[in-house]
């Protein structure tokens, strides 16, 4: 390898300048970010896809969730109990929101679902404020130490979160792909008519698959929690970074989404050793942009009625 | 009977405008300049109804264009002396023009749902630009300058007051108010109406859509900027919170409320959210968005034409 | 609502329904009935609402006027799923099986209900089987691979899988083959000795005439003529003027 002006020859001696550890956890960072990320989306996609509806206060669900998990666990002591609490709990909410917002919506324009989750996750986030307060709060990941990867020290924690968001996920799979419910939510997602002519109780599937999606949300909110703060915004971020994913992965595609989700976290993850966490943000607009001007529109067709 | 809705529109227009030039004085200080604000978000949410209400588009974007046209005003009142109120506004008209086209460009291509969360990714896309970019920006604390006096080269200048600067805005609210009313009454904007109805019918019929999409994102952009360089000289400071993607939700909100296609709707929407927000905010103090955000909520299931929604048609005979 | 006074109660009442699609009045007050084990033919030119007094059964349109019951109670208002849950089973135009899923997966939609035992839906699933050998070939594969004529048959036997009393059939055998068109012929006949009515809506009109035992004819969203189809077999003139044929 020569070291020329060439690019190529500029690449590798830029690649040489950062430290392979370096490298390294952000490669895992990003991997773990990636599966919360992917979980969120995950719960998103499943909601679109089987209900055209694209639910701005999903981010709203992920913050809520968090917050109960602050409370469960000042309670009970127990990261676990707060974790499977705060599903259930944003659960019920998921199904209760649907039911009040969105099921009355149900013959109507789908933009309007838009407008409905849009006010919602107002709503929800001025809820929070008034609630919780603007302080940040804190939620103890269930177990500290560290393990030596090379040279460095990388917390279990993370990598504990990253495999339970793909357990979740991989049950949400087997999930749809077996069991009477699961195939009660294809054939809806698929053909919602021809469902309710073959029996399939719809209404009862749509809030289901609501109420799963949140709770999805739910859980990774808790999941997340012990890596930053707690506070009423932090959904924000997370919608926004959802929707990308979404739209490069394609609305409904769950494989699609899970991928988008490690990609784009991976892309944050490597532009945050240059730029700090809130411009490094900038790096996945980029991409997205890119995937606009040059993916074919196939991509882009909405899904069939 | 065209005639006679015809005089009795033109007569209602003379009233509201009549009691909106007289408001100054009468009103107490303090109500002068929400008015005046009333109208500035109302310009918003008329530039945002161009998309909603007439293309039948949802568009997320409008606080980059209102955004862009703040920081443009700002660019002129900071970098020229002596500030000049049109070289603010040329400068905020084509910063959001600018947007306006680069967001069009991309965003148009999408359908619906696609295109909606798009305009939200560019919004918050130059949220972070003018965030981060805090040499030139002014970052998170925004950048304050001063407010331009009314002039007329060769003829006077004169510095505003609350009063004569609601006129202003009077008037150019008004005037915009009087040019969109006529475009979408124009050809195109009846072209903008099909799509709205029908898109792949119209595509059928040979229009070709996305040009037509394009120009209808830039009109609004153009009218969105108009607005935040109003707010820019009405309030001397400009801030990234209001590149930020909420506001344009708010003004999506203003529309609902008001009522889509009606073009003054928004403007009443505005009020009406306004006015909730200020009573409710003495009772529910910063977390107003909690029954506010409930009332659209439930305008949007219940009420979804808004509060002129009835007067639709009449509107835009 | 009558137990056991009168044997021969229709078990498919439709009255005088009116229905809307948007600002067009498609049915104009349509009346039939379909009794136990009946086979009812449906005919009538394209676009005169057949497709539309199916839908109106199944509860997937509702009539904004007129009523329409099954074994005496009125269903006029509920929900698609609970009419299917009553014993109507429905084949829709361009069958529209679930593509992503398999045959099994297809089958099971209808099959997988509460109060079945296991080897209840075991011995159903045998006897679709036994009908239609070729799902059973292709139990595994998705939907969207079978045939045009494979695909008829799913959606027939997804149905059978709801042990319906009545099936509504909407043009079984457009864009089949020959062949194929005979063996819908053999299963409406299999149908019809199972004592399972059949409403079959349709454009091959001799198939009509043969598998059926009374006629519609619907015309403009009314019912125009209505006969055995013995009587309209021997005298065609009228099948000739609704028809156009």
């Amino acid at each position: 390898m020569r070291s020329s002006t060439s690019i190529w020859g500029c690449s590798i001696q830029f690649l040489r300048a950062i430290p392979l550890d370096q490298l390294l956890i952000q490669t895992i960072n990003g991997i773990v970010t990636g599966m919360i990320l992917a979980l969120v989306a995950s719960g998103l996609t499943l909601i679109f896809g089987i209900m055209d509806v694209v639910n701005f206060a999903h981010g709203e669900l992920f913050m809520l969730g968090a917050y109960v998990g602050v409370i469960v666990l000042a309670a009970t002591g127990d990261f676990w109990i707060a974790l499977i609490a705060a599903s259930l709990i944003i659960a019920l909410l998921g199904a209760a929101i649907y039911l009040m917002t969105l099921r009355p919506l149900l013959g109507r324009d789908p933009l309007t679902t838009i407008l409905a989750t849009f006010g919602v996750s107002l709503v929800l986030q001025n809820y929070a404020l008034w609630q919780f307060g603007p302080v940040a709060r804190k939620i103890q990941e269930p177990f500290t130490g560290h393990f030596t990867l090379f040279y460095l020290d990388y917390p279990w924690y993370r990598l504990v979160i990253a495999l339970l968001s793909a357990a979740i996920i991989g049950a949400l799979w087997l999930f749809l792909k077996f069991g009477t419910y699961g195939i009660w939510i294809r054939a809806t997602t698929q053909d919602r008519v021809m469902a309710q002519a073959m029996g399939i109780p719809v209404p009862w599937v749509l809030t289901v698959v609501f109420a799963i999606g949140a709770g999805m949300a739910g859980a990774s909110g808790v999941l997340f929690g012990p890596l930053v703060g707690v506070n009423h915004a932090m959904g924000l971020d997370w919608i926004l970074k959802a929707f990308i994913v979404v739209v490069v992965g394609g609305m409904g595609n769950l494989v699609g989404s899970i991928a988008a989700s490690i990609f784009f976290s991976l892309l944050e993850a490597y532009a945050s050793l240059w730029v700090s966490p809130a411009q490094a943000i900038i790096v996945s607009f980029v991409v997205l942009i890119l995937t606009l001007l040059f993916r074919p529109t196939g991509l882009f067709v909405p899904t069939p009625k | 009977m065209r005639e006679h809705r015809g005089t009795v529109y033109w007569t209602g227009f003379a009233v509201i405008l009549a009691l909106l030039i007289a408001a100054p004085l009468v009103l107490p200080e303090f109500w002068r300049r929400f008015l005046t604000e009333i109208l500035i978000w109302g310009l918003l949410a008329m530039s945002s109804d161009i998309l909603i209400g007439y293309t039948g588009m949802i568009s997320f974007g409008h606080s980059a264009f209102f955004g862009l046209g703040m920081y443009g005003a700002a660019a002129a009142l900071i970098s020229i002396q002596p500030p000049n109120l049109w070289l603010a506004m040329l400068y905020g008209l084509l910063g959001a023009a600018a947007v306006a086209g680069f967001v069009a460009y991309f965003s148009t291509r999408l359908r619906d749902i696609y295109f909606a969360i798009t305009t939200l990714i560019f919004s918050q896309i130059f949220y972070v630009m003018i965030f981060t970019w805090t040499e030139v920006t002014g970052g998170e604390n925004g950048v304050t300058f001063g407010r331009p006096p009314l002039s007329i080269p060769g003829l006077f200048s004169q510095p505003f007051t609350t009063a004569t600067l609601h006129w202003f805005v009077v008037a150019v609210v008004t005037s915009s108010y009087l040019v969109l009313r006529r475009i979408t009454q124009s050809p195109f904007g009846m072209v903008l109406q099909s799509i709205r109805e029908n898109e792949s019918r119209t595509r059928a019929i040979g229009y070709p859509i996305e040009r037509y999409k394009i120009v209808a994102v830039m009109l609004s952009g153009l009218f969105a900027g108009l607005a935040g360089v109003l707010y820019a000289v009405q309030n001397q400071f400009a801030a990234p919170d209001f590149v930020f993607f909420l506001v344009s939700g708010e003004a999506v909100i203003y529309n609902v409320m008001g009522g889509i296609g009606t073009l003054v709707g928004p403007i009443f929407g505005a009020a009406f959210f306004l006015l909730l927000r200020e009573g409710l905010s003495r009772f529910f103090t910063e977390y107003y968005l909690i029954p506010v955000g409930i009332i659209f909520v439930a305008m949007v299931i219940f009420m979804p034409q808004g509060l002129l929604g009835f007067m639709r048609r009449w509107l835009n005979e | 609502m009558s137990t056991g006074t009168a044997p021969t109660a229709p078990l498919l009442e439709v009255e005088a329904i009116h229905t809307y699609y948007g600002k067009s009045h498609i049915l104009h007050g349509v009346s039939l009935e379909v009794g136990r084990g009946e086979v009812v033919g449906l005919l009538g030119r394209n676009g005169v609402g057949k497709s539309t007094t199916l839908k109106a059964v199944t509860g997937l349109v509702h009539p904004s006027r007129g009523e329409v019951r099954f074994e005496g109670r009125l269903i006029t208002r509920l929900p698609a799923h609970r009419v299917a849950r009553l014993g109507i089973g429905y084949v829709p135009e361009d069958r529209r099986i679930f593509r992503l899923l398999t045959v099994v997966e297809n089958l099971r939609t209808g099959l997988d209900r509460h109060g079945v035992t296991a080897a209840a839906k075991k011995e159903l699933l045998e006897k679709v089987y036994a009908y239609f050998p070729v799902l059973a070939e292709r139990r595994n594969q998705a939907g969207g691979t079978l045939s045009g004529g494979e695909q008829q048959m799913l959606a027939i036997a997804r149905v059978m899988m709801l042990e319906p009393k009545i099936i509504l059939l909407d043009e079984p055998t457009e864009g089949l083959m020959p062949r194929m068109v005979s063996q819908i012929r053999e299963i409406i006949d299999a149908l019809h000795r199972e004592r399972v009515a059949v409403l079959l809506v349709e454009q091959n009109v001799p198939l009509t005439l043969a598998a059926s035992q009374r006629i519609y004819i619907l015309e403009k969203g009314v019912v125009r003529h209505h006969a055995p189809a013995a009587e309209l077999q021997a005298n065609d003139a009228v099948i000739h003027q609704y028809m156009g044929v």
